[in-house]
């Protein structure tokens, strides 16, 4: 009877939506660092994800006088402690600072814009350039790993119903691969070959679903998807090593914005409508 | 004004503050800084010694030149043959002057032995010598060279190692060199960046370590397949085997790599270095691997290697790891440990790491911290050989870090191309024909060269600038030696496809200064592996005699400690590579003093 009920609940037992984001990259990190050691270092790692959890509790304190939860900060420090290479600690707490603090900055119609990595990955590239760099190697040479987190990773995207985004990058990403080669003369391989890298990993399951600095239709995040592999295009056409984020920075907010008022005119005409 | 636009304004000061960090660092960086145009007086007064490019009137007028290697690698020709510029330094014919070897590597062109004349300048001997023309198709491309008595007969041998045949040159007496490679016994081909002697069994004979860093099986001349390139940027797993020859005593060598424990992996190494970093009285190997972790093999009692990078601390996190340098830069009478690596600013940032001994693990394994950071000789550029050395004499280890990997044409760059490969899958970066062609452009080119003062309390200040040392060209092994008698290290640099430079050091007249030339009796005859621990009032530091390190370098066989204003040292404790402990005491400063291996 008590197995039965052990067995039952089991099946019933259901990760709540917003831990998956949570627990899939701290599957990711821990895997990956135990095989490969990929982190510069836990001390560094730790520095991100704590910054990156105290500011968000002292910016969310000041600004709504509440305390709030900190799945989202979680991820956002995992995602600067893995991204940011630099032998210096500073520049993880900076990037996990700025990635928290830029969601209470810069907002639109109550919601903050930015992906608050790809604004913090960005701005660091900008203002500290000197002293840091982005993860842009391969965890190890091993192509099952490769696989393996790639396969996990969309299963844990299908199960949040947001897998067309991934699907639709990556089809576009390999077709702008295609045009780049044929473009430039190179080597449609050497042109695919960042995609294969963990840089692309994160990006495309952690920070281009990202639900919060996503679109609000099904549509409409598929167009989106598809314009920041096609700026991404551009950018690497201009030899930009970390074209991606570039891409998803000067996209992802018009996108949003534009969705906003698109969403008030929708409501304007039906409250219109029915008056 | 409401509570909420407060909170905004208080969030948004904060985000400002923020973004400003880096911008108020610099500020800072540059408020405190000191620098000036180079300026002899000034900088002898501030910093202890000015160095003067003498190139010209010394008379070297070496060009390295990079080898041609098969033409399926012609599209990235520039980073394959990116290497082969080495110098070292040698006392040939026992003059009492240092002399040094610099290395070409393309075919037909010559290695050249610059002899010291005692006047300032030097004449290119190696013709003369036998020792000029090595660079032969079919044979191979010198990339570096090491010198040590093999035979204990007095004088310094040759050993050059190649991609190609290594070679190694009996130096009779002084007048000549005579090819006894056939006799030693070593592999037809091996892609060697690197070498030392050392005596790992402590039997009196110098052995002979060799890095691999191409698998031995790519033939970079003739390449049977493009699949020769590293698996991982980071986790590489197919370089050339490393190798240890031991000396038999009778002209032969015994390949001992595997039964000694140093063919258990195969990383790319490009550089090694020797010494006791453990005080067992035998000595370790420390290897800087590009494309992997770095590694220290622990030598059990002349016996057997074991490597234990991740417990001593450097083996965990995989950098490029391109020169060890070796040095008791606390002057806490222990070794610590300089490796350079690749730092680009907004691609790839791995600074360099000096591991200062921690606590001990065990008696038999030492435990170091990267102390690069906190002492500011973290951020180098594309790093060559970085090198302890005491260029003012103030008794602490300065540094001199070679930086630079392709000049080509200017404001051109192959970083895109390269990041793009090198964070591809197995598949795609191992095959030579999936790596952009370069298409001459620069490539992390036109860096200067940094020189890093200790200061005694913990930091390096960086002074190139106003010395006279800011070299911009590619450069790849430095070496250093007292070449015109005045009691202070010049320095010689070895540039990749470039001239060769030659720095007189002019250092504080007022600083002192004691130096060592060793001779073996019971042990080695070059006194390869000696330690000598220098005791000056409440302070003890050791150096040791080097049988190759750095990049592609060997620096000259005196051990030379500065002293700065101190007028005396206690005492002076010597440990042979036979086991024997010698002391000296009673020495003048100022000098180098000939001290010959205690039989007893």
């Amino acid at each position: 009877m008590g197995n039965f009920q052990l067995t039952d609940s089991f099946k019933n037992f259901k990760v709540p939506p917003g831990l998956i984001g949570p627990l899939l990259i701290t599957a990711v990190v821990v895997a990956a660092h135990l095989s490969f050691g990929i982190l510069d270092g836990w001390k560094k790692f730790a520095v991100a994800l704590g910054v990156a959890v105290i500011t968000e509790s002292v910016l969310h304190k000041i600004v709504t006088g509440k305390w709030r939860n900190l799945s989202s900060a979680y991820i956002s420090g995992n995602s600067a402690g893995i991204l940011v290479r630099s032998p210096m600690i500073w520049p993880f707490a900076l990037c996990a600072a700025i990635s928290i603090a830029s969601k209470y900055v810069f907002r639109f119609r109550d919601t903050h814009i930015w992906n608050p990595t790809n604004f913090g990955i960005v701005v660091m590239l900008i203002i500290a350039s000197d002293s840091m760099a982005v993860l842009s190697i391969q965890w190890g040479s091993n192509m099952w790993a490769m696989l393996v987190i790639w396969l996990v990773g969309f299963l844990v995207i299908s199960k949040v119903k947001l897998f067309h985004i991934c699907a639709v990058y990556m089809v576009s990403f390999f077709a702008f691969a295609w045009v780049r080669s044929v473009y430039s003369g190179g080597l449609f391989l050497a042109e695919v070959a960042p995609i294969t890298g963990p840089m692309y990993q994160l990006f495309v399951l952690f920070m281009i679903t990202d639900p919060k600095t996503t679109v609000s239709t099904k549509n409409g995040r598929m167009i989106v998807a598809f314009l920041i592999a096609l700026v991404e295009m551009f950018f690497r056409l201009g030899e930009a090593v970390y074209a991606p984020f570039y891409a998803l920075f000067i996209v992802g907010p018009i996108a949003l914005i534009i969705d906003k008022l698109w969403q008030e005119r929708q409501a304007n005409v039906a409250v219109n409508s029915e008056t | 004004m409401t509570s909420e636009v407060r909170n905004k304004i208080i969030v948004t000061l904060i985000f400002l503050i923020l973004i400003s960090i880096p911008f108020g660092m610099k500020k800072y960086e540059e408020f405190t800084s000191d620098h000036f145009d180079a300026n002899m007086e000034m900088a002898i007064d501030r910093y202890g010694f000015f160095l003067e490019d003498v190139t010209e009137s010394a008379g070297v007028n070496f060009i390295h030149r990079r080898v041609t290697v098969d033409d399926k690698l012609s599209h990235i020709l520039p980073q394959i043959s990116s290497v082969g510029a080495s110098v070292s330094v040698v006392d040939f014919n026992n003059d009492g002057l240092p002399d040094f070897y610099l290395t070409n590597s393309e075919f037909g062109e010559l290695n050249a032995l610059y002899k010291n004349m005692g006047d300032g300048t030097f004449v290119d001997v190696a013709a003369e010598m036998g020792i000029a023309d090595l660079n032969i198709p079919g044979q191979g491309a010198s990339m570096g060279s090491v010198w040590g008595d093999f035979n204990n007969s007095g004088y310094e041998d040759l050993f050059l190692y190649r991609w190609g045949r290594p070679e190694l040159f009996r130096n009779e007496s002084g007048e000549g060199f005579t090819r006894v490679t056939e006799e030693a016994g070593f592999p037809d081909y091996v892609n060697a960046n690197t070498a030392l002697w050392l005596d790992y069994n402590g039997n009196g004979y110098l052995d002979l370590f060799i890095g691999g860093y191409y698998h031995e099986d790519v033939n970079l001349f003739e390449l049977a397949s493009t699949q020769m390139m590293p698996d991982s940027y980071e986790y590489a797993t197919n370089g050339g085997l490393n190798y240890l020859f031991e000396n038999q005593g009778d002209g032969t060598f015994v390949d001992v790599s595997e039964r000694v424990g140093l063919q258990e992996t195969r990383r790319w190494t490009l550089a090694a270095a020797a010494a006791d970093i453990n005080d067992s009285g035998f000595p370790d190997i420390i290897l800087a691997n590009d494309y992997g972790v770095d590694e220290i093999f622990i030598n059990r009692n002349g016996e057997s290697f074991f490597n234990t990078g991740q417990e001593a601390g450097l083996g965990f996190v995989p950098k490029s790891g391109m020169s060890v340098s070796i040095g008791d830069v606390m002057n806490q009478n222990s070794f610590a440990i300089y490796i350079t690596n690749i730092s680009e600013a907004g691609v790839l940032m791995q600074g360099n790491n000096l591991w200062v001994p921690a606590r001990q693990i065990s008696e038999e394994i030492p435990r170091f911290r990267n102390l690069a950071g906190n002492m500011g000789v973290e951020i180098g550029e594309w790093g060559y050989a970085g090198r302890f050395i005491d260029l003012n004499n103030s008794g602490n280890l300065d540094l001199y870090v070679a930086n630079g990997y392709v000049s080509a044409e200017p404001d051109t760059d192959y970083w895109y191309d390269y990041a793009r490969v090198v964070g591809g899958n197995r598949a795609v970066i191992i095959d030579a024909n999936n790596w952009p062609a370069m298409n001459n452009r620069t490539f992390s080119g036109y860096q200067t060269n940094k020189i890093w003062l200790n200061d005694g309390a913990g930091r390096f200040r960086e002074v190139a600038r106003s010395v006279g040392g800011d070299l911009n060209l590619d450069s790849r092994s430095v070496a250093y030696a007292d070449f015109f008698g005045t009691g202070s290290l010049d320095l010689i640099v070895a540039n990749q496809h470039q001239p060769a430079k030659i720095y007189r050091n002019h250092p504080k007249p007022k600083h002192n200064w004691i130096g060592f030339q060793l001779q073996g009796t019971k042990s080695n005859r070059s006194a390869i592996g000696a330690t000598v621990i220098l005791h000056r009032g409440d302070s003890i530091t050791r150096a040791f005699v080097s049988g190759g390190d750095a990049f592609s370098s060997q620096s000259q066989r005196a051990v030379h400690f500065g002293l700065g204003d101190r007028t005396d040292v206690d005492k002076v404790e010597i440990r042979w590579p036979s086991g024997t402990v010698q002391f000296v005491d009673g020495l003048e400063l100022n000098q180098y003093h000939k001290i010959t291996e205690a039989s007893e």
